[in-house]
C-alpha cells in the first residue's frame, strides 16, 4: 500500500495510502511524546499492580510487594498518636487528681480528654452539654449532692452512685414515707420543704411540718435542710431540684423515694480517663476548690486560682 | 520526511512551529545600561531580602520579610499580618495587578522588557551563553557545528553554570518562608524539611528550562500577559516603533542608490535590530506579540545611525498617535503630555486610592481583638440561689509582640458578674483580667451570672482592653439568655 502513499497538496501531510471511492486518509499519527507518555503510564500501571494491592482475589486482593495497606497506614498513625499522647497521659496518671487544676497546661489537656470521654460514656444520661434532665443531675450548676471538688467528683465517677454489686459505691437511700405519714402530715412536710427554698411562704401548714422534718429528715438533709454531702443528702434550700420542686414532685419524692443510679466507671474506664472526666466535669462552671469541700487533702491543693491565672490554651 | 516537515512549517495549516534559535548579539547603549541596572536591582532584591534582619523583640522572628506559614504570620518590616487580615495581602495583589495596568497604560510593556523574572533570568542566561560560547556569530557557529569533545565540554560547562544559577534561584525562594540563617544551616547539613528540598528542586528545574531553553517561547506562547496587553495598549501607549516613513525604502549602499536617483530611506538594512533582539523578531515588521519592548534594538539602531551620520531614533519608543503626526511631518507630543492620558490617570487614581486606603486602615487597626461565642449547650444554667449563668467562650487576640494583661469587662447587664476559668463566683465583679502571651490567642471560658429576673434575651457587651494602656480595645455585643416563662 506504500506505493499509494503521497503528499496531500492542501495540507502538506502524507496520506496513509488507503483510498475508498476517492476518499483518502491523512497520516497524522499521535505525537511521539504522547505515545511515550502513554507507554510510560502502562509500565507504571503494571508496576503499580505488582507493588501495591491491586488484583481482586476471592476473599481479598493481592497484597503487593511493598506490603502497603491503608489499614496499615491507619495503624501507623494511631500508633504515632498513641505514642504522642503517652507522656501526657502518664503525667495525668502520676498526679493526684486534686492537684491537676494547679497545673494549668495539664488541667487544660485533661479537660479536653475528659470532654471526649464524656461524649462517649456520659451523654446518655447527663446530656451532650452535661445539662442533665429530670433525675439526671446538671453538672454545669453549683449544686452538688456528694460534693463538687476534684477528688469528690473523681470518687463519684470511679465508684458510681448506688451502683449495683459494687461495695465501694456511694450509697444513700431515702425511705419511702408513703405509709409512715398521714395525708395531712405528708402535706405539711411537703409545704415545709417548699418553704425551705422560698417557693412557698411559711405558714401554719408548713410550720406543722417542721417537727416532722426534724424527726425524720435531718439525719440526711441537715437540721436547716441544707443537705449533708457525706450522706448524699441533697440541699433542700436551693432552687435546684433534681426531680422537680413543685408540690406534686416533692410529694412523690417523699412518698415513694428516689433511687437514681450511676454506674461505677472503674471497671469500664482506665484510671487516667476517669481523672480526665473529673477534670472536665469540674471545669463546667460548678467545680469547687478542695478547701471549700473540707477535704483533708486540701492543704496540698493551692487555693482557687485567681481569674488572672485562668487556665486556657494559648493558641499560637 | 524532511520534505514533509518543510511543507508543514510553511503550511498555513501547521499547528506547531519549530523553535528557531535566537542568538542575540551584545549591544551597548542607554537602554542596555538601564537593563543592567534593573537586573542588578531586581536580583539583589530577590536574593538579599530574606537576609535583612529586623528586631521585633524576644517574641517574634527577627527577619524583615517572612511568610511564616507554620505560625500563620506574615512579617513585612514593622507590619505584621495575621491570617484574618489577609485582605492586606489581597489588596497588595490587587495593587500589583492594577499597577501592571498602570505601567502598561503609561509606558507600554515595560514590565515585560525590564522587570519580568522571565526577562531578567533569560538575560542573565544569555550573558552566560556569551561568556562561554562568545557572541552571536560564535554561538551560531557552535550551534551548527557537529558534536565534538570541545562542543560537549562547552555545553556541559554552560549548563553547569545555568544549573548553579537555577539552583540558587530556587534556593533563595525558600528563605522567604523560614528563618534564613537557620534554614541555610539546615539546608547544607541535610536536615531541612523535605518541602524545602522539593521546592528548590521544582524551581531549579523550571528556572533551568525556562531560562536556558524556552526563553522567548515562554513570552510568545505560554504567558497570558502579552494577550492581555494587546487589549491594554492603544494609540497613546508607548511602543517600540520602527519609523518606516523615515526608514523606507531600505537601501544597502545608500550612496549608490541615491546616485541612481532612486528614493532611499534611513534604514540601511544592517539587520542589527534583528541580531540584538532577545526574542528574535524583526521590529521593522511592526508591533507584534513577540516584542517585549526591551528597547535593545533602539540601542543597536542608534549606534548605526550615528555611524552613518543620520539622526538617532529610527527605531524609538513612540505612540501610534505620534507616529501619525510624525508621518505628516509634525513633531511628536512631549512625553508628559503622552502620560496625561485619561486611562493612565484613572488607573493611577484607583491604584493610589487602594494604596491610601490600605495605609489608612493599617494605621487604624488595633492590635487587640475580641471574639465572643455564647455557649449553646446548655444555653443557660440555673444556679442554686436562683440566678442564671451563661457561659461564653472568649478569644482574645494579642497581636503585639509582647505579653499583655487584658481586662474583659461586661457592661449593660443588670446585676451581672463575670469570672473566668477556675475562679469562683464569690467576689466576682464586672471585670476579669487575663494574661495573654505575646503574639497569640487566648481562649478563655467566661462565666456570667445575673439574677433570673429580666429579659429572656438580654443584650449586653463584653469589651477587652489592654490593662494600663491607652490603645483602643475591642467590644462585642452579646446576649444573655434566661429560661422562658414558668420553669
Amino acid at each position: 500500500m506504500s506505493e499509494k502513499q503521497r503528499i496531500d497538496e492542501a495540507t502538506g501531510t502524507s496520506t496513509v495510502g488507503h483510498e475508498w471511492d476517492g476518499i483518502e486518509e491523512l497520516n497524522t499519527p499521535l505525537p511521539r511524546w504522547w505515545l511515550l507518555t502513554f507507554y510510560a503510564c502502562v509500565i507504571w500501571g503494571l508496576a503499580y499492580t505488582v507493588m501495591y494491592p491491586a488484583w481482586p482475589m476471592i476473599s481479598s486482593a493481592t497484597a503487593g510487594m511493598t506490603g502497603w495497606s491503608s489499614r496499615g497506614d491507619l495503624a501507623k498513625e494511631m500508633k504515632a498518636e498513641t505514642e504522642r499522647r503517652a507522656p501526657i497521659l502518664a503525667a495525668i496518671s502520676a498526679k493526684p487528681v486534686e492537684q491537676i487544676p494547679g497545673d494549668e497546661k495539664l488541667y487544660a489537656t485533661a479537660v479536653e480528654g475528659g470532654r471526649a470521654a464524656f461524649k462517649v460514656h456520659c451523654v446518655q444520661c447527663h446530656g451532650s452539654g452535661a445539662a442533665g434532665s429530670k433525675g439526671y443531675p446538671n453538672l454545669n450548676d453549683d449544686d452538688w449532692i456528694w460534693g463538687g471538688d476534684m477528688a469528690t467528683i473523681h470518687q463519684t465517677i470511679t465508684h458510681g452512685i448506688r451502683a449495683p454489686e459494687h461495695a465501694e459505691t456511694r450509697m444513700s437511700q431515702m425511705p419511702a414515707f408513703g405509709g409512715m405519714f398521714k395525708p395531712a402530715e405528708l402535706s405539711s412536710v411537703v409545704a415545709y420543704v417548699q418553704s425551705l427554698s422560698g417557693s412557698r411562704p411559711a405558714d401554719a401548714v408548713s410550720a406543722a411540718g417542721a417537727p416532722l422534718f426534724a424527726a425524720n429528715c435531718v439525719q440526711c438533709h441537715g437540721p436547716d435542710g441544707k443537705g449533708v454531702r457525706a450522706m448524699g443528702g441533697p440541699n433542700l434550700t436551693d432552687k435546684i431540684w433534681l426531680y422537680g420542686g413543685d408540690e406534686a414532685a416533692i410529694r412523690q419524692t417523699i412518698t415513694k423515694s428516689r433511687y437514681g443510679v450511676m454506674p461505677n466507671w472503674n471497671q469500664k474506664l482506665d484510671a487516667t480517663t476517669i481523672k480526665m472526666l473529673a477534670a472536665y466535669v469540674h471545669s463546667l462552671g460548678g467545680g469547687e476548690a478542695a478547701a471549700k469541700a473540707g477535704v483533708a487533702a486540701a492543704a496540698a491543693v493551692p487555693a482557687a486560682t485567681p481569674a488572672a491565672e485562668a487556665p486556657a490554651s494559648n493558641v499560637k | 520526511m524532511s520534505s514533509n516537515n518543510d511543507l508543514l512549517v510553511d503550511s498555513p495549516l501547521g499547528v506547531y512551529q519549530k523553535r528557531r534559535g535566537v542568538f542575540p548579539k551584545i549591544v551597548s547603549g542607554n537602554f542596555r545600561r538601564f537593563k543592567w541596572l534593573v537586573m542588578a536591582v531586581t536580583l539583589a532584591v530577590y536574593y538579599l531580602t530574606p537576609w535583612i534582619r529586623w528586631d521585633r523583640g524576644p517574641y517574634a522572628p527577627d527577619q524583615a520579610v517572612l511568610v511564616d506559614m507554620a505560625h500563620r504570620r506574615f512579617y513585612f518590616f514593622q507590619i505584621e499580618i495575621w491570617p484574618h487580615e489577609f485582605y492586606y495581602v489581597a489588596g497588595m495583589l490587587v495593587m500589583a495587578g492594577i499597577g501592571l495596568f498602570l505601567v502598561t497604560s503609561a509606558v507600554g510593556r515595560a514590565w515585560c522588557g525590564y522587570a519580568c523574572p522571565q526577562t531578567v533570568w533569560t538575560d542573565l542566561f544569555q550573558h552566560v551563553d556569551r561568556l562561554i560560547d562568545g557572541d552571536r556569530n560564535a554561538q551560531i557557529r557552535l550551534h551548527n557545528a557537529p558534536w565534538s569533545p570541545s562542543k560537549i565540554a562547552r555545553r556541559l560547562l554552560k549548563w553547569a553554570i545555568w544549573l548553579v544559577i537555577a539552583a540558587s534561584t530556587g534556593g533563595a525562594w525558600i528563605f522567604y518562608f523560614s528563618d534564613a540563617p537557620t534554614l541555610a544551616g539546615q539546608l547544607f547539613s541535610g536536615t531541612a524539611a523535605g518541602v524545602a528540598y522539593s521546592t528548590i528542586f521544582v524551581l531549579t528545574v523550571t528556572t533551568f528550562i525556562f531560562g536556558g531553553f524556552m526563553r522567548e517561547q515562554v513570552c510568545i506562547y505560554m504567558c497570558p500577559w502579552p494577550r492581555i496587553q494587546t487589549a491594554m495598549l492603544d494609540e497613546r501607549s508607548l511602543i517600540v516603533t520602527y519609523k518606516d516613513w523615515r526608514g523606507e525604502p531600505r537601501s544597502r549602499g545608500k550612496k549608490q542608490v541615491t546616485d541612481d536617483g532612486l528614493p532611499a530611506g534611513d534604514c540601511i538594512d544592517c539587520n542589527q535590530c534583528v541580531q540584538v533582539c532577545p526574542t528574535g523578531i524583526d521590529i521593522r515588521d511592526g508591533a507584534q506579540i513577540g516584542c517585549i519592548t526591551c528597547a535593545l534594538c533602539i540601542d543597536a539602531c542608534d549606534k548605526m545611525m550615528e555611524q552613518v551620520g543620520r539622526p538617532r531614533g529610527l527605531i524609538d519608543y513612540c505612540t501610534i498617535d505620534d507616529a501619525e503626526i510624525e508621518k505628516k511631518g509634525g513633531t511628536a507630543k512631549p512625553i508628559l503630555e503622552t502620560l496625561r492620558h485619561p486611562r493612565t490617570l484613572i488607573y493611577l487614581g484607583i491604584w493610589t486610592s487602594i494604596g491610601a486606603a490600605m495605609v489608612f486602615t493599617l494605621g487604624q487597626r488595633t492590635r487587640l481583638d475580641l471574639n465572643v461565642q455564647h455557649d449553646r449547650n446548655p444555653v443557660y444554667v440555673a444556679l442554686s440561689d436562683g440566678s442564671i449563668r451563661n457561659n461564653y467562650t472568649v478569644k482574645v487576640r494579642n497581636m503585639e509582640g509582647r505579653p499583655r494583661d487584658v481586662t474583659l469587662r461586661i457592661e449593660g447587664l443588670k446585676g451581672g458578674v463575670a469570672w473566668a476559668g477556675e475562679a469562683e463566683r464569690d467576689g466576682a465583679t464586672q471585670t476579669v483580667t487575663v494574661p495573654v502571651a505575646a503574639d497569640s490567642v487566648l481562649k478563655v471560658r467566661l462565666f456570667v451570672a445575673a439574677p433570673a429576673e429580666g429579659e429572656e434575651r438580654d443584650d449586653f457587651t463584653i469589651s477587652a482592653h489592654a490593662a494600663n494602656e491607652q490603645e483602643k480595645g475591642d467590644t462585642d455585643e452579646v446576649v444573655f439568655e434566661r429560661p422562658s416563662g414558668e420553669q
